[in-house]
């Protein structure tokens, strides 16, 4: 690959804060599609709003950046009207879980060949640090500065539940891994939904005590369990440890899709 | 070869959008616009188009703008409630000048309103509903036949403009069934693809850049955001947003004499009735059957940009009287332009003014 193929070098620098792993879960996205030999003048990046969001912009293919939450509902459009272009979506927790939720189990549910990569950085990034829907119980935010007291979503399971047809959830430091869900999430036909636990120094960790990047990173590599043994432990009426963050492949089948070529 | 049908104005809509080339519908279903999309699930098929039944408008307008990018002619339907929901991307639409149209079916509101009842009472939501300042190409049917002629017209715009056109009738005319005739073909507008050399959004002297459809290796960055000529987010930059901002409106503005379309009757009259979409039934039968001195008709199919050169149609004007399902949108507009009183009539409910009641209004001020 060469960076010329897929990034616009005449859009650098980025607008990311130094160690905000946006780049580094762009830069895996952009390894599994030249890997498969996708054709980038046959490749769409759609992402909605926020600082996860704004990786379209660097992405040298067709990209359309749209409204808040809207991402799924523009990609469906373009996937339908075209259904041999490749089409991949940018989005965030906040874009997609909160003022996108509807558009993200309805694209699930209707599983279109879409393949959404969602850095989960569990905060709104881009206003300045507010709460998110997965911003966990406890956690301080601009608007939880008490500690957030509703539940978070778990988006993997919520894909799952709604339909998706591949699901996967990996970290920011999962770099090999997460290029293979990338992969494997483009070739399965239907939805495709890759959840990536993102870190926001900026915004995040800051204020929950995570301050260095590396804090956020070592958290990533020593809490993650890979699903395969999570599910062992709760087959075993096993505890699991509640911070644990749960990563691995969650579903890969061939349910009936939507917007492939006949 | 011309083709004589009987049908209902959504109906007319649909089948005017399939001869225009339309081949995307997303949409939501909402009284009474509903036979639209309707019409659009049984039809696109079988033209090798696509329907599909969003989550909501807010979605439909989001996949009919999507659609559109990849170079294909798309549309929605709604009514104020729908509408309501679009407005946000409706800017974005606006904004990265995509081609789209819009169809709204309005009924009585604020909120829930009146939903199977008629009325005008989107005419400035889709002027002003948007944030920022944008123009609006609006047409405004006033019978069966005029759905769908002002359906294609409407696509025809939007290609020209690079712009939502949005047809805004009314549940009379949508509903009402009346005898049409299709035509064997119509004129319809091809996308001008963006010249090779050229940024993506520049313009030459019309405004209007050549549109870059995804999938074609432009390569194109489209943003929401204010943008350069490449397209590239420069939202710190007061002059490309100024810029940006200004070609925007006045793409449209500027053309508001090419874009007019309007009926004049009995030029010389002293009083003169303006109106648009179904009131103005109303007024063409008054005109045709008055006894005494003749009523001036002025009737819009355009109604935004304001074709305020229009007035002056009427050189021995003394009043403008304006009938309106609403309680007097475009009557605001029209007194922006002229020194002479205008009078509106304001009509809420659904029905329609009667002859008797304008005839009333019409000898009121010929008295003043
Ligand atoms: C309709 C609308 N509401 C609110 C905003 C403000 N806004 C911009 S980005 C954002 C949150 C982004 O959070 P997330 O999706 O988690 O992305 P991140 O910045 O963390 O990557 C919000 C609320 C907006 N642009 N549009
Ligand atoms: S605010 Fe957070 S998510 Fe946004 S660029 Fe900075 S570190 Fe990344």
């Amino acid at each position: 690959m060469t960076f010329e193929t897929w990034l616009r070098a005449d859009r650098l620098p980025h607008i990311w804060c130094s160690g905000c792993s946006n780049g580094t879960i762009l830069n895996c996205t952009l390894t599994a599609v030249d890997d498969l030999g996708l054709d980038p003048d046959r490749t769409v990046f759609v992402g909605g709003i926020g600082c996860s969001s704004r990786s379209v912009g660097y992405v040298a293919t067709d990209s359309l950046h749209t409204t808040h939450g809207r991402a799924l509902a523009f990609a469906t459009g373009v996937k339908l009207a075209d259904p041999t272009l490749n089409v991949l979506v940018f989005t965030g927790d906040g874009d997609l879980a909160a003022i996108g939720g509807n558009h993200f189990i309805h694209s699930c549910r209707r599983n279109i060949d879409l393949t959404v990569v969602c850095m989960n950085n569990l905060i709104y990034g881009m206003t300045g640090g507010q709460g998110s829907p997965t911003t966990p119980p406890g956690a301080l935010s601009t608007t939880t500065p008490y500690g957030a007291s509703e539940p978070a979503f778990d988006l993997a399971q919520l894909a799952v539940a709604a339909g998706a047809n591949y699901v996967a959830r990996w970290t920011s430091y999962h770099v090999r891994e997460l290029e293979r869900a990338i992969r494997a999430g483009i070739e399965t036909p239907g939805l495709s939904f890759i959840e990536v636990r993102a870190s926001c120094p900026t915004n995040y960790g800051r204020r929950n005590r995570l301050r260095d990047v590396t804090d956020q990173i070592e958290i990533f590599r020593t809490r993650s369990m890979l699903k395969a043994k999570y599910d062992r432990l709760v087959a075993a009426g096993s505890p699991v440890p509640p911070d644990a963050i749960v990563v691995g492949e969650f579903v890969r089948r061939a349910n009936p899709v939507m917007g492939v070529p006949p | 070869m011309t083709r004589l049908d009987f049908m209902q104005g959504n109906v007319a809509s649909a089948e005017g959008a399939i001869a225009a080339g339309c081949r995307f519908f997303g949409g939501y279903p909402i009284t009474p616009s509903t036979e639209i999309a309707e019409r659009m699930a049984a039809r696109l098929p079988r033209v090798g188009g696509t329907f599909i039944q969003m989550e909501d408008e807010i979605a439909s307008i989001a996949a009919v703008i999507g659609a559109s990018w990849t170079g294909m002619k798309a549309m929605t339907a709604t009514s104020g409630p729908g509408f309501s929901l679009m407005l946000e991307n409706l800017g974005f639409a606006v904004m990265t000048e995509t081609p789209l149209v819009v169809v709204d079916i309005q009924r009585g509101g604020p909120s829930t309103g009146q939903p199977t009842m008629s009325s005008q009472g989107d005419m400035l939501q889709c002027r002003y509903g948007s944030h920022g300042d944008i123009a609006t190409i609006a047409l405004a049917p006033a019978s069966v036949q005029e759905m769908y002629d002002l359906t294609v017209k409407a696509f025809n715009l939007a290609e020209r403009f690079r712009c939502p056109a949005f047809v805004m009738a009314d549940e009379i005319v949508g509903h009402m069934r009346e005898r049409i005739e299709i035509p064997g073909s119509v004129e319809v507008a091809k996308r001008r693809p963006l010249e090779p050399g050229r940024l993506p959004f520049a313009a030459g002297p019309d405004l209007v850049p050549g549109f870059p459809s995804f999938g074609r290796g432009y390569r194109v960055h489209v943003t929401g955001l204010t943008h350069d000529e490449r397209g590239y987010p420069a939202t710190n930059d007061e002059a490309v947003h100024a810029a940006l901002v200004e070609r925007l409106v006045t793409k449209v503005e500027s053309s508001r004499r090419e874009i007019a379309d309007y009926e004049v009757m009995n030029p010389d009259a002293d009083v003169v009735i303006v109106c648009y979409g179904a009131p103005a039934r109303t007024v063409l039968q008054l005109a045709a059957e008055q006894a005494g001195p003749p009523v001036g008709v002025l009737r819009f199919r355009v109604v935004w940009p304001f074709p305020e050169h229009a007035l002056g149609e009427f050189p021995n004007a003394e009043a403008f009287i304006v009938p309106e399902q609403n309680m007097g949108q475009l009557a605001r507009e029209i007194e922006r332009h002229t020194s002479l009183p205008v009078v509106p009539v304001p009509k809420l409910g659904g029905d329609l003014h009667t002859p008797g009641e304008l005839a009333r209004v019409v000898e009121e001020v010929r008295r003043r």
